[in-house]
């Protein structure tokens, strides 16, 4: 099986902490480098589609919307899409895939901007849901007047349930942590290139039990583009275009942290059963992961999600050496947003479509042809099987 | 300063409850489904008769965090902030502020105990250990 779509072109900004430079300079350094990855010029360019779309109430979170990157880019768009709920921070390539297939668009520029490292400062946090805000709606109103006001407190709740469950421990997630940060060392672009032993990992600070500053992935400032052609456009770009191969989204319980019924799985279990039903290819055949990191544990939850090891194994499928440099599923080449830069899941996909075209340079992994992309961490999720022919 | 939920016709008895020392929940009266976060009409069978109905106020916790980092100015810590699975309605569970215990002392499978803080026109459900 096989959709009407493929990846033709990827492009990062120069990526950074506290770089106190426009969001819009950082896209379209990484839209310039996008349409060069794919041999296309901005006239090709007939649909934009982002996520979530422009969000005024937390800072630096997605300061651009579709309008506005039209605008300043001179785009002449006919297709456009900004997407906060969906399949997670994938929806728009999904979205994207399902547009060009459909023949609502040849090809879409699909984006991803963060200013958050330069918008954080002592009293604001962009990643704190309804900041600012004078009554909370919605499902974090639950959460936040808790005191369980970030993220990292949600996956803390997971983490434990799973430690509690399946006897890993902080050794397994540092090897997680540790491993991305080899990695993040033979990617020029990664912001954390410094080495991470094992005693930085567990010496440094708690932040939400089990989980420490290094499972934690780095808020920074940049943009990244993803191209998303339709499968006959796809073929006169500059690259192999990279053919989405299968794709799967879903929300298999309640659109809220805490109710799961089970806290050792997520989305991502849905999502990528979702995915495998729709492909006759299986785990065994994938030669390069990228898997959301949001937080060290979203690694294992992806890992067992997507069936490369059974639930509960993968402290053993870790311990063994399987997603680290020159391991047999080799997981977020790049570092990772763990020790890459948190791009939203954007880097992530940026970095396997790069693999598969025999791009990585240091930390190529031989021969890659198929690649796994898995995007959202708690209830969201969205699932990718990318193939180059 | 904690920031406070909205008040609505689906979660006023939850919010409020408190000022009776009551934790409610909503249950549909149709199929006895418990509905956390509460809601208007039943997820199970799509029920309009749904109650909010006092429930013991104990449970037990199905997992837990400690909180060590200060997310907004003068937050105290480190806190722990469980989710706890309530006694009286299967299924349904709570986002839970831990106080009254060392942080560090919080289990999966201890059991918890309700109590309220009133903040404006909201009493916040707080755990502790039941004795
Ligand atoms: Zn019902």
């Amino acid at each position: 099986m096989t959709l009407n779509a493929a990846i033709t072109g990827v492009g990062m900004s120069d990526i950074g902490r506290k770089t106190n430079r426009p969001a819009m300079a950082h896209l379209a350094e990484a839209a310039r480098r996008a349409l060069e990855c794919a041999g296309l010029t901005r006239d090709d360019i007939d649909g934009i589609s982002t996520y979530p779309g422009k969000a005024d109430n937390s800072p630096g979170m997605s300061p651009l919307g579709t309008g506005e990157v039209r605008n300043a880019l001179g785009l002449k768009t006919r297709w456009h899409s900004a997407v906060p709920d969906g399949p997670s921070q994938m929806a728009p390539i999904q979205v994207a895939a399902m547009a060009v297939a459909t023949g609502q668009a040849r090809h879409v520029l699909c984006f991803r901007a963060l200013t958050e490292s330069s918008s954080q400062t002592a009293t604001q946090r962009a990643s704190i849901p309804g900041a600012g805000r004078a009554r909370l709606g919605g499902w974090y109103s639950y959460l936040v007047p808790a005191n369980a006001m970030s993220a990292s407190n949600w996956a803390g709740w997971m983490a434990q349930r799973y430690f509690h469950e399946y006897g890993m421990t902080r050794e397994h997630l540092g090897l997680v942590a540790t491993g991305q940060r080899v990695f993040a060392q033979a990617n020029p672009s990664a912001v954390m290139r410094t080495p991470l032993t094992m005693d930085d990992y567990l010496g440094a600070r708690m932040i939400s039990s089990p989980l420490g500053l290094f499972d934690c992935d780095v808020p920074i400032d940049g943009a990244c583009v993803v191209i998303v052609s339709a499968a006959d456009a796809a073929k006169d770009c500059a690259k192999a275009p990279l053919t989405i191969e299968a794709m799967g989204a879903a929300l298999g319980s309640q659109e809220t942290w805490d109710q799961r019924p089970d806290l050792t799985t997520m989305g991502a279990h849905d999502s990528a059963a979702d995915m495998w039903a729709r492909t006759d290819l299986e785990p065994a055949d994938v030669d390069v992961l990228g898997l959301y990191d949001g937080f060290s544990i979203f690694v294992p939850f992806w890992l067992e999600a997507m069936g490369f090891c059974g639930h509960g194994e993968a402290k053993d499928f870790i311990a063994e050496g399987n997603i680290g440099p020159g391991g047999r599923f080799p997981v977020n080449t790049g570092g990772g947003q763990l020790s890459g830069g948190r791009l939203h899941g954007f880097g992530l996909l940026h970095e396997v479509c790069t693999q598969l075209w025999g791009q990585a340079g240091g930390r190529q992994v031989e021969g890659a042809k198929v690649g796994a992309c898995g995007m959202g961490g708690g209830f969201i999720a969205g699932s990718m099987l990318l193939r180059r022919d | 300063m904690r920031p406070l939920p909205e008040l609505t016709p689906e979660n006023t008895a939850f919010w409020t409850g408190g000022a009776e020392g009551k934790l409610m929940i909503a249950f549909c009266s149709d199929c006895s489904h418990a509905i956390h976060p509460p809601q208007l009409v039943c997820p199970k069978c799509w029920s309009e008769k749904v109650e909010s109905r006092a429930v013991p106020g104990t449970g037990t916790v199905y997992t837990y965090t400690v909180n060590h980092q200060p997310w907004a100015p003068g937050m105290a810590v480190p806190f722990a902030l469980a989710v706890v699975d309530l006694d009286g309605a299967p299924g349904a569970r709570v986002t839970a502020e831990v106080v009254n215990a060392d942080p560090e002392s919080v289990t999966i499978g201890q059991k918890m105990k309700v109590g309220f803080l009133n903040l404006d026109d909201v009493w916040f459900p707080q755990w502790e250990p039941a004795q």
